[in-house]
């Protein structure tokens, strides 16, 4: 097996502050409040993932999985040890994505994919499916900043999901869409997975890791407590309290609908 | 390690070759250079959006010049009277113009385009070079039709160009070009830290105006300061200015040959070369600020 995502001790600290302006800052001084503070947002976190396996990563709000996965895709650099990964890297971070508000849907498609190094011919063999997926009819045409969070995060996903990638990481993004979205997104992600691409799925739907994830990194606090087994990390989270069947559909889409 | 060209795909590479690599490598300009599909795409994309929302668009970047050429021309040529002391005063203020704005508006651009550029930054991993460089590239083209129209007036006034003129109009551009590029890539990142910064280009675009000769010819500083005329040529732009005024604006005169010794200082070319240099080392300088104030772009934007 190759290593696809190899994190090596990799702690991110955050520095807070708290008045912007000289007067503000000479004002706190003078009453003796910290003009700083710093934050650690990830606290030693080692773990390493092999080509074609899924992770679901989980963890309460602020426990550092954004920050995380902004480590992986190469938006942040880590303050210490590495992060290493293989290849084309796609996916979505938090519900907003890279786009540019006063560009239009279809301009900001080619921008993006040319961003996560789509060449020109790459992106026009895969015009027709991004399009066809986000399903947004007349407004691709129209400047993104105009769109609802819903179809901004549907034409994110369809930009995402269809670029050659080797790596694809997806956070909380079918929180915000309709239930046939949502259905036609984890369709797409199982697909994903089949096809040997590295997975990295950040929710809090215990139903939707579950079917997902072969493995769950559990983040608490910045710093890694749980890595192992799905069940077991769903477990650990005390989230199957929620859940008394798996395979009901409803109960999964309203969970899916309320982790926002 | 092998550096990958924008992360080829599964599908476009020999199976096998994709090595571990930090995900957020890059190797800075260099890399803007190695990704020109995306600079491409970035430029098309400055180039509509700068004027967006506005009925006039692009035109706005040729009004105000113009303004300020037809204030420059009535106010210091005839009513000060430099049109009398200076030989064709019209192209020579228009030339430092064309190519002082050209610098302006690259430094201005420039420092704004990362803040402007934030919600792509945020989420995305590009090399972050890429943003003042597109702003540079823009104000590059905005600069044609400035010269096309300085070509014509030369033309009309009698142009004879010579090929010294030529090799001093590229230094001169090629100066304006690595040190507006190195400022851009500077302030761009410090203006993240504080939105200060903005103004504060825009503070030294007001001096730059007047520290290079445009609306005053360099045989008045020569006369006014004498022996510490030098001092005045330490300045990168007025040397480039001169440069390009040994391009454009000689070649016009009366005489070429006696204004080259009047007008221009000794050793134009040695200082040009000297500034070129000084401004590879500002550039130099400036990409390694930007790497490490780089890594905190994300969570300060």
């Amino acid at each position: 097996m190759t290593k696809s995502i190899v994190v090596d001790h990799v702690s991110k600290r955050f520095t807070m502050r708290y008045h912007r302006t000289i007067k503000q800052m000479s004002i706190a001084k003078i009453r003796g409040q910290d003009l700083t503070d710093t934050f650690l947002a990830l606290d030693d976190v080692s773990f390493e993932v092999e080509q074609g396996e899924s992770i679901g990563l989980m963890g309460l709000n602020g426990s550092g999985k954004s920050t995380l996965l902004k480590l992986i895709n190469g938006v942040m650099r880590p303050d210490s040890g590495q992060v290493l990964t293989r290849g084309r890297i796609a996916g979505l971070i938090a519900t907003g994505t890279g786009f540019h508000p006063q560009l239009t849907g279809r301009e900001n498609i080619v921008l993006n994919a040319a961003i996560l190094g789509m060449t020109d011919k790459e992106t026009k063999a895969r015009f027709d499916e991004i399009i066809d997926f986000a399903d947004i009819g007349k407004f691709i045409d129209t400047p993104v900043g105009h769109y609802s969070s819903g179809m901004s995060s549907r034409l994110g996903f369809a930009v995402a999901v269809n670029t050659n990638s080797d790596i694809f990481l997806v956070d909380e993004v079918l929180a915000v869409g309709d239930k046939p979205f949502k259905k036609k997104c984890m369709a797409k992600m199982q697909e994903i997975r089949a096809s040997g691409r590295t997975l990295f799925y950040v929710s809090h739907a215990a139903g939707s890791v579950r079917k997902m994830c072969d493995r769950v990194i559990v983040l608490e606090k910045g710093r890694k407590v749980f890595d192992g087994e799905t069940d077991a990390g769903i477990k650990f989270l005390h989230y199957e309290d929620t859940e008394d069947d798996v395979n009901s559909e409803q109960e999964e889409d309203e969970e899916l609908g309320s982790d926002v | 390690m092998t550096t990958l060209v924008g992360r080829p795909g599964p599908d476009e590479r020999p199976p096998g070759t994709a090595g571990m690599q930090p995900p957020s490598s890059t190797s800075g300009l260099l890399e803007v250079f190695r990704r020109r599909y995306l600079l491409r795409l970035l430029v098309k994309r400055e180039l509509s959006a700068r004027y967006q929302g506005s009925f006039l668009g692009m035109v706005w970047s040729y009004i105000q010049p113009l303004v300020r050429f037809l204030l420059y021309y009535f106010v210091i040529g005839q009513i000060i009277g430099m049109g009398d002391v200076v030989e064709n005063f019209a192209v020579h203020v228009f030339t430092a113009m064309v190519f002082v704005n050209y610098f302006t508006e690259s430094f201005t651009a420039g420092t704004r385009s990362i803040v402007r550029n934030s919600s792509i930054i945020k989420k995305m991993a590009v090399p972050r070079e890429m943003f003042p460089t597109a702003s540079m590239i823009v104000s590059a083209y905005h600069t044609v039709p400035g010269m096309v129209i300085l070509l014509g007036a030369c033309l009309f006034v009698g142009w004879s160009p010579d090929p010294v003129g030529f090799a001093a109009g590229l230094l001169g551009f090629l100066i304006f070009t690595v040190l507006g590029t190195a400022l851009a890539l500077l302030f761009s990142a410090a203006n993240v830290f504080a939105r200060d910064f903005s103004n504060v280009v825009q503070t030294l675009n007001q001096f730059v105006q007047f520290s290079v000769p445009m609306i005053y010819p360099y045989s008045l500083v020569q006369d006014k300061f004498a022996e510490f005329a030098p001092y005045y040529l330490l300045n990168p732009l007025a040397s480039a200015v001169l440069l390009m005024q040994r391009c454009f604006w000689l070649p016009t005169t009366d005489d070429p040959a006696a204004s080259a010794i009047t007008e221009m200082p000794d050793h134009l070319f040695t200082i040009g070369f000297a500034h070129l240099g000084g401004a590879l080392v500002v550039l130099v300088i400036a990409q390694l600020v930007f790497i490490r104030l780089e890594k905190k772009f994300p969570e300060r934007l």
